[in-house]
């Protein structure tokens, strides 16, 4: 069993690594260990991991804010116990052991949020809140940092890459529910005597328009970072 | 359990409610080996395979252990154990077939090779796992209560057709990109981006079987 997610993973690695930039610094400072999960290293812009769940529940913004919440709390906790275990779990069964850790926060956070948060919500994440635990980032991070590094590093790197991966599953549901509702986090954001009125473009809220999406998204990050580069 | 609810519900996983274009499981391998259409026939056959295989397991670990008043266990697990039981028999399950095709079956194991150890971590397995079982449709649940057997037969048709409707979106997807290959693509859109507006594109499309069922 070991050896099937092993290799698995490694393979998932290595399609990450084709579009993530090489780390070749080793010394950070702890606010670079923070922030470059949110920029430099983007769990869903830049190594375009975790899909299923930016494209799934981000119909509103406030589903996204819940996932988002979640994958942070997750993401954190299992960095922090994982690095703390770090010499005790033997390398060759280090993946299954990472999954059970990340299943155990998942299903706490699965259960706490059934208890308090309201149930249009749990129904809008559905499936995905348990699914948190084949996210592809989560076990990235559990085996490229907090393997190898101590707790205050890991628990800086998982909150950078929680954040960052909230944020942009934010900004998707965002520009969703704007044009293709009306609504941001509920609240009707379209004057109601403007010269034309516009019409809300119901695709985009539906799954095709979660592609289109975030495929002109990645397109403007791509674009952006181009423009950086080459000015 | 008449021949037309099959069909229906094979039409409604394959067209209707495709795993890929519709319920967003299984995107990694949609965007990682869609390539060339060989791979991608290969990554379909070996998730098919091994989602006929955990739908079932899974709905007989659940309807055996897990669930309230279950046959083994008697008690309430479902809410603390499935996400750790279905992720670790899913591996379990994936190495399994992994040692059995290499010594029995060594032509498939080569074709499959490469995409067996992958399928682990595609959440439209442990999707299939879910949507079988906690997260059933009403008519399942409801079969499922008064008919084990035939509960898991449905269970087990559905893995099987979710897989075919997976099999099908990689097709078209790798079809898709070979093509894009040649056409000249603006270079901010080239690569990812294109690949999911085609696929928003495909998806729209198959909106249109919505009204089928």
């Amino acid at each position: 069993m070991g050896f099937a997610i092993v290799s698995g993973f490694e393979i998932l690695l290595r399609l990450c690594a084709l579009n993530a930039s090489p780390q070749t610094m080793p010394e950070r400072s702890h606010f670079q260990e923070f922030s470059k999960g949110i920029v430099s290293q983007n769990a869903v812009f830049v190594l375009v991991v975790g899909i299923c769940p930016t494209l799934a529940v981000t119909t509103g913004l406030k589903s996204a804010v819940a996932m988002g919440v979640g994958v942070i709390a997750v993401l954190t906790c299992s960095n922090v116990i994982i690095s703390l275990l770090r010499n005790v779990i033997p390398r060759e069964v280090r993946i299954p052991c990472f999954i059970v850790v990340i299943a155990s926060f998942v299903t706490m956070i699965e259960i706490t949020f059934k208890a308090y948060l309201p149930p249009g919500i749990n129904a809008a994440l559905g499936i995905f809140l348990p699914l948190i635990v084949v996210n592809c980032s989560i076990l990235h991070r559990a085996e490229s940092f907090a393997y190898k590094n101590d707790v205050g590093r890991s628990l800086l790197d998982g909150l950078g890459t929680g954040v960052g991966f909230a944020l942009a599953i934010c900004l998707v549901a965002t520009v969703r529910e704007a044009l293709g509702n009306g609504t941001v986090w509920g609240y009707s954001w379209l004057p109601t005597s403007w010269p034309v009125e516009y019409v809300p473009a119901s695709i985009l809220i539906q799954a095709p328009g979660a592609f289109l999406v975030l495929g002109l998204l990645l397109a403007g990050f791509n674009w952006l970072r181009r423009t950086r580069e080459r000015p | 359990m008449d021949i037309a609810r099959f069909l229906s519900i094979g039409f409604s996983a394959i067209f209707v409610s495709n795993f890929v274009l519709a319920k967003f499981l299984g995107l990694c391998p949609f965007l990682g080996v869609t390539q060339r259409i060989k791979n991608a026939l290969g990554m379909g056959a070996a998730v098919t395979f091994v989602m006929f295989l955990a739908s079932f397991v899974t709905y007989l670990l659940y309807g055996l252990v897990l669930k309230e008043g279950a046959a083994l266990v008697g008690a309430d697990l479902v809410l603390v154990l499935k996400t750790p039981m279905f992720i670790l028999v899913i591996a379990t399950l994936v190495q399994l077939v992994e040692m059995f095709l290499r010594s029995r079956v060594p032509a498939l194991y080569d074709a499959l090779g490469v995409y067996l150890p992958l399928i682990t971590t595609n959440c439209a397995i442990m999707g299939v796992a879910l949507l079988n079982t906690t997260d059933a449709p009403e008519e399942l649940q409801r079969l499922g209560e008064e008919n084990f057997l035939e509960g898991l037969l449905v269970a087990t048709w559905y893995g099987i057709a979710a897989g075919l409707g997976f099999t099908l979106a990689m097709l078209l997807m790798s079809g898709v990109r070979q093509r894009l290959v040649h056409a000249g693509v603006p270079e901010p859109l080239k690569g990812i981006p294109i690949a999911f507006i085609c696929t928003g594109l495909m998806a729209m499309a198959f909106l249109g079987f919505a009204g089928m069922l």
